[in-house]
């Protein structure tokens, strides 16, 4: 009896208390840079874009989310033709994140990404792409890796040797 | 004219009624919503104060669906007797000195038949609605009215030995040195407890008891017959408010505010409490429930009752 009425006293005080609840339309709670959220494509410090349609993160994606097709430059250089992400299968794991050799592929804080037509959340290239370079900045996959494109040749690239001629005894 | 008085009256109770049980619905899920640390709803109207109405529309544009399994006569039947038992019994509430729609002088024993003939309601419903856990909530409901109707009647014995009267007005008008609630603690506190039980709220809700029955006596009930059970459940509350205020804490009596504001608020305070009580008490086993009843509460109510009568042929209080 004692105990149910200490119940009932505790219970009471309780309305005094601050409120667990976040008011969330009108007060946003704090999401961590890193979070998962909506997924976009990042640009190199150049402003050129940074995916190379290699299509690690269309094979990473465990809900096949993401669609992509390669073309190719008269540079050399590789890009998608198109680049798809159906957010509306998108489970926001990070995978493709993880997967993208170039940092081209990010996900951000936003998570408010409603739509009251299915289709609008079929994102294409026009859409998911950024003009900023996220979470990495400075870097850009065709001066670090060794590919060679027009204007830059094999041995080119940062602090990249150059090659070594296979057929030569000197060291 | 009298007549005219005693419609005018009526349908200004009844249409205040209504509403109120639906702000109940509101301010107990506000309620709830501060006791476990949040807001409740919010968000309709100020405060949320629309809620109900949002809910209400809501409700009734919900298919009013009978089950083809269902005794259909009695299943239409049981949400009305529901709302309007426990909407008779506010005829003979004195809510203050010029407010009386009957000052009977059997209130209260009338006020005691209607809450009996509410137990119909949910007896009707979970037997017609022929579904194994409607009827296992109707057959608890019986016997937990059986049980917890018999010492609410002889707690209220108590008050009536002290006031001299059945007549509501007279009990009030008995307080004016104490309230009851001191020289009857016993019988208030039973009195209570018998109140919770008669309108199944949540300590004692076992008729329902959503977590084991699925809803209980009004499992196959949806749309407006819903809501008419949901109205009989909050004007339940408000007439058990209502009539622990009259009995025990003295009705309309009060300094410097005027009577009728002394009652609304002593109501409020009450139906505050019921609310706290379900936000702060597990349900009971129901042989839990039955053993508290018969093995506490009647021998309680019983020696309550022989004390004030010793005490009052006594020449005591």
């Amino acid at each position: 009896m004692w105990s149910q009425l200490v119940t009932i006293w505790r219970v009471f005080v309780h309305l005094f208390d601050k409120k667990d609840t976040v008011q969330y339309p009108e007060q946003k709670p704090y999401l961590a840079p890193r979070y998962r959220g909506r997924i976009v494509l990042t640009r190199d410090p150049d402003g050129d874009e940074r995916c190379v349609a290699c299509n690690l993160c269309a094979v990473a994606c465990p809900v096949d989310c993401i669609a992509l097709q390669k073309t190719e430059d008269e540079d050399g250089r590789w890009r998608p033709a198109f680049f798809r992400i159906n957010f509306s299968r998108c489970i926001m794991c990070g995978l493709c994140e993880e997967a993208c050799p170039t940092y081209a592929i990010q996900l951000t804080p936003d998570v408010e990404m409603c739509e009251y037509e299915r289709k609008n959340l079929v994102y294409e290239k026009e859409h998911l792409t950024i003009d900023g370079q996220g979470k990495y900045p400075g870097y850009s996959f065709y001066r670090k890796a060794g590919i060679a494109i027009k204007g830059k040749a094999k041995g080119e690239a940062d602090q990249e040797k150059p090659p070594v001629d296979v057929r030569s005894l000197l060291p | 004219m009298v007549e005219m008085e005693l419609l005018f009256k009526i349908s200004v109770l009844v249409l205040t009624l209504l509403p109120t049980a639906a702000l109940l619905v509101w301010l107990e899920r506000r309620l709830l919503g501060f006791w476990q640390e949040r807001y409740g709803p919010n968000r309709v109207g100020p405060f949320g104060i629309l809620q109900s109405l949002a809910d209400l529309i809501k409700i009734l544009f919900k298919h009013d669906w009978i089950p083809p399994f269902a005794d259909k006569p009695l299943f239409v039947l049981a949400p009305l007797i529901g709302a309007l038992a426990v909407m008779m019994s506010f005829v003979v509430v004195p809510l203050s000195p010029g407010w009386m729609i009957s000052d009977s002088h059997i209130g209260l024993l009338f006020f005691l038949a209607m809450t009996s003939l509410a137990v119909y309601a949910v007896l009707l419903a979970g037997w017609s609605s022929n579904n194994k856990y409607a009827l296992l909530g109707g057959m608890r409901a019986a016997a937990q009215t059986i049980c917890y109707e018999v010492f609410m009647g002889i707690a209220l014995l108590g008050v009536v030995i002290l006031a001299g009267s059945f007549r509501l007005s007279d009990i009030v008008e008995a307080q004016q040195e104490w309230w009851f609630v001191i020289p009857q603690f016993v019988g208030f506190a039973i009195f209570m407890i018998a109140g919770i039980a008669e309108s199944h709220r949540l300590p004692f809700d076992l008729p329902e008891a959503e977590t084991e029955l699925t809803g209980g006596f009004h499992t196959e009930y949806s749309g407006i017959k819903f809501a008419l059970f949901f109205l009989g459940e909050y004007l339940g509350i408000m007439l058990i408010s209502m009539m622990t205020t009259t009995l025990f804490l003295g009705g309309w009596l009060g300094p410097w505010l005027p009577p009728l504001v002394w009652f609304l608020l002593k109501t409020f305070v009450l139906i505050c409490f019921f609310i706290l009580l379900r936000a702060s008490l597990p349900r009971p086993r129901y042989d839990q429930l039955l053993a508290f009843g018969w093995k506490w509460m009647l021998p309680l109510a019983l020696v309550n009752l022989l004390v004030t009568a010793a005490l009052k042929l006594s020449g005591g209080t």
